[in-house]
């Protein structure tokens, strides 16, 4: 397979990532968890999440945080070097949701050839879950 | 909480600030490996080849595999013994101790921030330096109120160069008195969707809820001076009557202002959500929702036609759409 990389000049602000919806399954979140080593209860007992209040397991902030950086990842190639990844959290992600991730690039520090892309992650019942922005440094 | 009890609290919960989580740097247990990674991708979707694939890597510019930067945290991480025992004691469960003594037991992450500095190849074993790095003031939030901690973790390898830096904000809070009823507890894969929010309905305004729902939309009338009024209310700006009755509009209208709604995202509302004043022919105005057309193309004195019409599972309400010229 051939992939490519995207190179600096060839980024503008305000190019957009195309959409990812991410079906958010028991399965995902559960295993999320534990490929993050994160063996919280809250994320694989569903009795846990529901003494705290919500309908079922929910997803965790590293899982949330790798989908972040795998949809720029998959935008920008293989070659990039990841510089930042923030994240705020909003309502949780529980099973039987979509999440849809959108992005855009907002920011172009010419001198590292970096570039920053703002990222919304909102589920299709309560709104946003994630939002944040990636730095990546471009061939 | 007094305010003596408050003054004391705090007092000693700012000597947090500055304390180390780990006596030493901790050393993840495993060493980056592509075991754990493979996982991570697998579960992630994530296909980047300079993660999995070592062929696709030697040829790279990087000349071999990387662990994904978003993994920096997880080496670190403490295992099963969480489930099983529980978190194991260090600086930060003091402080989560200390403030679920105090009331403060909800939890909440809601911010994580990374920069990385270099990237961390297989065989490296990492450490991870930890400082609780800030304690907010007292601050109340929709879900109640509490104190942000934020911890900063810098990851070295065993060269000693720096990885990447972690900051991790936490809201510690007092929880409302029961937590909200799951929304269909056991029935994981069915979930209860949001609906708008309502007005209460009351003696003044019910009325005109209740014609709502049946699809009409009312215009309050003074029985004396027969001025319209809206929204309902209980006396006649005009003359002082209380006597009303009412008229049902035709929702032909005109838009008098409008602006979208950006940010926050209330869940049970359809974004682009564009909220206008409508001038009625009748006279009077009406605050409600444009669709039907792009929220660019919304323009002042643009007319529109209203329906009432069922927008989600509990609700109706007046939607006006553009009158094609
Ligand atoms: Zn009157």
């Amino acid at each position: 397979m051939d992939y490519q990389t995207l190179k600096y000049a060839d980024v503008s602000v305000g190019d957009k990532l195309a959409a990812l919806d991410i079906d958010i399954s028991s399965s995902l979140i559960s295993c999320g968890a534990l490929a993050t080593r994160d063996f919280e209860p809250c994320h694989h007992v569903p009795k846990v999440a529901q003494d705290m209040g919500l309908p079922d397991v929910f997803m965790n902030i590293l899982t949330s945080q790798a989908l972040m950086a795998r949809f720029v990842t998959d935008w920008s190639g293989p070659e990039a070097v990841m510089k930042a990844l923030k994240v705020k959290l909003g309502a949780p992600n529980v099973p039987g949701m979509v999440m849809t991730v959108t992005g855009e690039v907002s920011e172009k520090d010419d001198d590292n050839r970096v570039v920053t892309v703002n990222v919304t992650g909102e589920n299709n019942i309560w709104g946003m879950h994630m939002e944040g922005s990636v730095s990546v440094q471009l061939l | 909480m007094t305010p003596e009890e408050r003054q004391a609290f705090e007092e000693e919960l700012y000597t947090f600030v500055g304390r180390p989580l780990h006596p030493e740097p901790k050393r993840s247990y495993d060493a980056v490996n592509e075991a754990m990674i493979r996982h991570w991708a697998e579960v992630m979707g994530d296909k980047n080849p300079a993660y999995t694939n070592a062929e696709w890597a030697a040829s790279s510019r990087r000349g071999e595999l990387i662990a994904p930067p978003a993994m920096m945290y997880a080496w670190n991480q403490e295992g099963y013994a969480v489930a099983a025992e529980g978190r194991p004691s260090d600086g930060l469960s003091d402080l989560v101790a200390y403030f679920d003594q105090h009331g403060f037991t909800g939890s909440l992450g809601t911010n994580v921030d990374q920069e990385f500095f270099a990237e961390a190849k297989i065989g490296d074993a990492l450490f991870e330096d930890a400082i609780i790095e800030e304690i907010s003031e007292q601050k109340v939030t929709a879900r109640g109120r509490g104190y942000f901690l934020q911890t900063l973790a810098k990851f070295t390898n065993q060269s000693g160069e720096l990885i990447g830096t972690q900051r991790f904000r936490v809201f510690k809070f007092i929880p409302p008195e029961a937590p909200p009823k799951a929304a269909a507890s056991g029935a994981s894969e069915e979930l209860e969707v949001p609906t708008r929010i309502h007005a209460p309905r009351g003696q003044d305004n019910g009325w005109w809820w209740d014609a709502c729902d049946e699809g009409k939309v009312l215009i309050q009338r003074c029985k004396n001076c027969q001025t319209l009024r809206h929204p309902p209310r209980p006396m006649c700006g005009e003359c002082q009557s209380t006597d009303w009755d009412s008229v049902q509009s035709t929702l032909d209208g005109e838009i008098f202002s409008f602006v979208e709604m950006h940010y926050p995202k209330f869940p049970g509302y359809k974004y682009p959500l564009i909220v206008a004043v409508i001038s009625l022919a009748e006279g009077t105005r009406i605050i409600s929702n444009v669709v039907g057309i792009d929220s660019q193309d919304v323009k002042i004195g643009m007319k529109v036609k209203g329906k009432v019409e069922q927008v989600d599972e509990k609700t109706m309400l007046p939607q006006f759409y553009p009158v094609e010229a």
